[in-house]
């Protein structure tokens, strides 16, 4: 039953033109920022070797890499999530969802799974750059999976908070902007210095780690109720609009 | 046999608003129960806390022997609904729609193809099947839509306003599908449409404000009761003292509605009227005693 939804869901992404312009767009973008980094550091490599330096590729092109695709990632979910429940407040289909036999679990987790394949696929492009370097250089293989990893799960959190957006309102819009600023604000509440718990909130401070190799299982849980608080939230806020509440 | 769909003192309310105010009624096998009411009587809410995507404030709904509330899956896996709006994925193909919505309702994987032909034979869907529904006009959504609805062969289907947007011909062969389905299940279907009432339903119910004002059998057309037009102007007493004729209750000017007794027939009153010397422009059975009732309890409080 999941599957049949997921299915459904994932075909209409792929069948809008939206799902493929982001993929393109993201592809693009990634590679430009592949190849300056890769530019500047044939640039400095002489002067590395002169100085016997520690650093190598995965240090000076690889890391920038998943940095930059941690935003650029952001940038692109809420316009991938936006749609998946508003859509279907909107044109009444949920109708049809609610009143079959699936239960409102099952079509959270339906769509959600619709939308991890989705994003799987933007990860397989991502990943195919690091590892492109095989060809030519020494790349830190164990390294460069604990990145994957670590951007895995940071954009299946970016993945399910968009989902509890999008259950919230009927304006796909609205769902995408309320997105993009819980998602920002969750990047930059480190920037403030007050208390121990914006650094926890922190969605940075528990992406880095992955970067320089360190799979910590802090981490992990951290984004894991990340993406089991916004599913359980959505769950709820789709039993509560059929007004289960409202005596 | 028990009653296909059972309500218990239904309630529904939004914030301060009643919406419905504990109705309770029944839907026996074979039937076609007419839902009737002005626009915000509650019957579309009535509709959707039946199949499930609302839920009541307070009282019981159950589904062929399943409540709604313990038990929701059986319930459901036993009704058939079309909302006011067909749910439909619009980028989606119309077999493609269909296949999904039988995935949906667990028909079994190899009888599928099967129930999409039947369905879509049913409902006239056969030249539209590689079609995007985007595509489709008004009338062939809301077929689909019905298709939708009636694909796993459920026991109960309930209608919203079915026959919306479809031209006369394509009404009439909504109204067919609706009676061919009747002899298997148990339909509830909402229009503002009275004649439909009267050629489709065997029971109705009017809801009114959030209550049930109204529930009775459609009686086959009354032969009794004749509507005649006649010249205006001209002296209409005579009428009354036709024979065969019981009551004379002037509608307007022109027009009378006559009841007649159980011996004579239309013909012998025209005939009457024609002897008399007047002029007959129409006469007619009377078909009007539900639209009467209609107007007489959903504008009660119009009038006060």
């Amino acid at each position: 039953m999941i599957i049949n939804l997921s299915a459904r869901e994932l075909r209409s992404l792929f069948q809008s033109p939206l799902a493929w312009t982001l993929l393109a767009v993201l592809t693009l973008v990634l590679a430009w920022l592949f190849l300056v980094q890769i530019e500047t550091y044939l640039k400095i490599e002489p002067n590395l070797i002169s100085r016997s330096s520690e650093q190598g590729v995965t240090d000076l092109i690889i890391t920038p890499l998943f940095d930059s695709s941690a935003m650029i990632f952001l940038l692109i979910t809420p316009l991938l999530t936006m749609r998946l429940l508003s859509e279907e407040y909107r044109t009444g289909t949920i109708q049809l969802l609610l009143s079959s036999t699936l239960s409102t679990r099952q079509i959270i987790l339906g769509k959600y799974l619709a939308l991890l394949g989705m994003l799987a696929c933007a990860l397989l492009l991502t990943a195919l750059l690091p590892f492109s370097l095989l060809f030519g250089a020494d790349v830190d293989t164990g390294r460069v999976f604990a990145s994957l990893l670590g951007l895995a799960l940071l954009i299946s959190s970016y993945g399910a908070i968009g989902l509890l957006l999008s259950s919230l309102t009927e304006q796909p819009a609205v769902a995408a902007v309320g997105t993009y600023g819980v998602l920002l604000f969750l990047w930059i509440i480190n920037l403030s210095n007050q208390s121990e718990l914006f650094g926890w909130l922190s969605l940075a401070n528990h992406y880095r780690p992955f970067l320089s190799g360190v799979v910590n299982t802090g981490d992990i849980s951290y984004f894991i109720l990340i993406i089991g608080a916004s599913l359980l939230m959505s769950m709820h806020q789709l039993v509560q609009r059929q007004g289960v509440g409202n005596r | 046999m028990a009653a296909l769909i059972h309500i218990d003192k239904l309630t529904r309310t939004y914030g301060d608003r009643c919406v419905l105010d504990g109705i309770s009624f029944d839907l026996q096998p074979g039937e076609v129960l007419g839902f009737l009411g002005t626009n915000g009587a509650g019957k579309s809410t009535t509709m959707q806390i039946i199949c499930g995507t609302l839920a009541p404030s307070s009282g019981e709904v159950t589904i062929n022997g399943a409540n709604l509330q313990n038990d929701p899956v059986t319930a459901k896996s036993h009704i058939g609904y079309l909302p006011e709006t067909p749910p439909l994925y619009s980028e989606m193909r119309v077999d493609e729609y269909l296949a999904f919505c039988a995935r949906l309702r667990k028909i079994t994987p190899n009888k599928i193809p099967q129930a999409i032909t039947q369905v879509k034979q049913r409902c006239g869907l056969e030249s539209v099947g590689k079609r995007l529904i985007a595509n489709l006009s008004k009338g062939y959504k809301q077929r689909v839509g019905i298709a939708q609805a009636i694909i796993h062969n459920p026991r109960v289907i309930i209608l919203d306003e079915p026959t919306s947007g479809l031209d006369p011909n394509q009404i009439q062969e909504i109204r067919n599908l609706i009676k061919s389905l009747a002899s298997q299940c148990g339909i509830l279907i909402s229009t503002h449409i009275l004649s439909e009432v009267q050629s489709i339903c065997t029971r109705v119910l009017i809801l009114h404000q959030g209550d049930i004002v109204y529930r009775g059998a459609i009686t086959p057309d009354d032969q009794h009761t004749l509507l005649v037009t006649l010249d205006g102007g001209s002296n209409c007493d005579y009428l009354s003292e036709l024979a065969g004729v019981c009551l004379v209750e002037q509608v307007n000017k022109q027009q009378f509605r006559i009841q007649l007794s159980d011996t004579t027939i239309a013909a012998d009153i025209a005939h009457a009227i024609i002897t008399h010397g007047d002029r007959l422009h129409e006469l007619r059975a009377d078909h009007s005693s539900l639209e009467q009732t209609f107007s007489r309890l959903t504008l009660e409080d119009r009038n006060q």
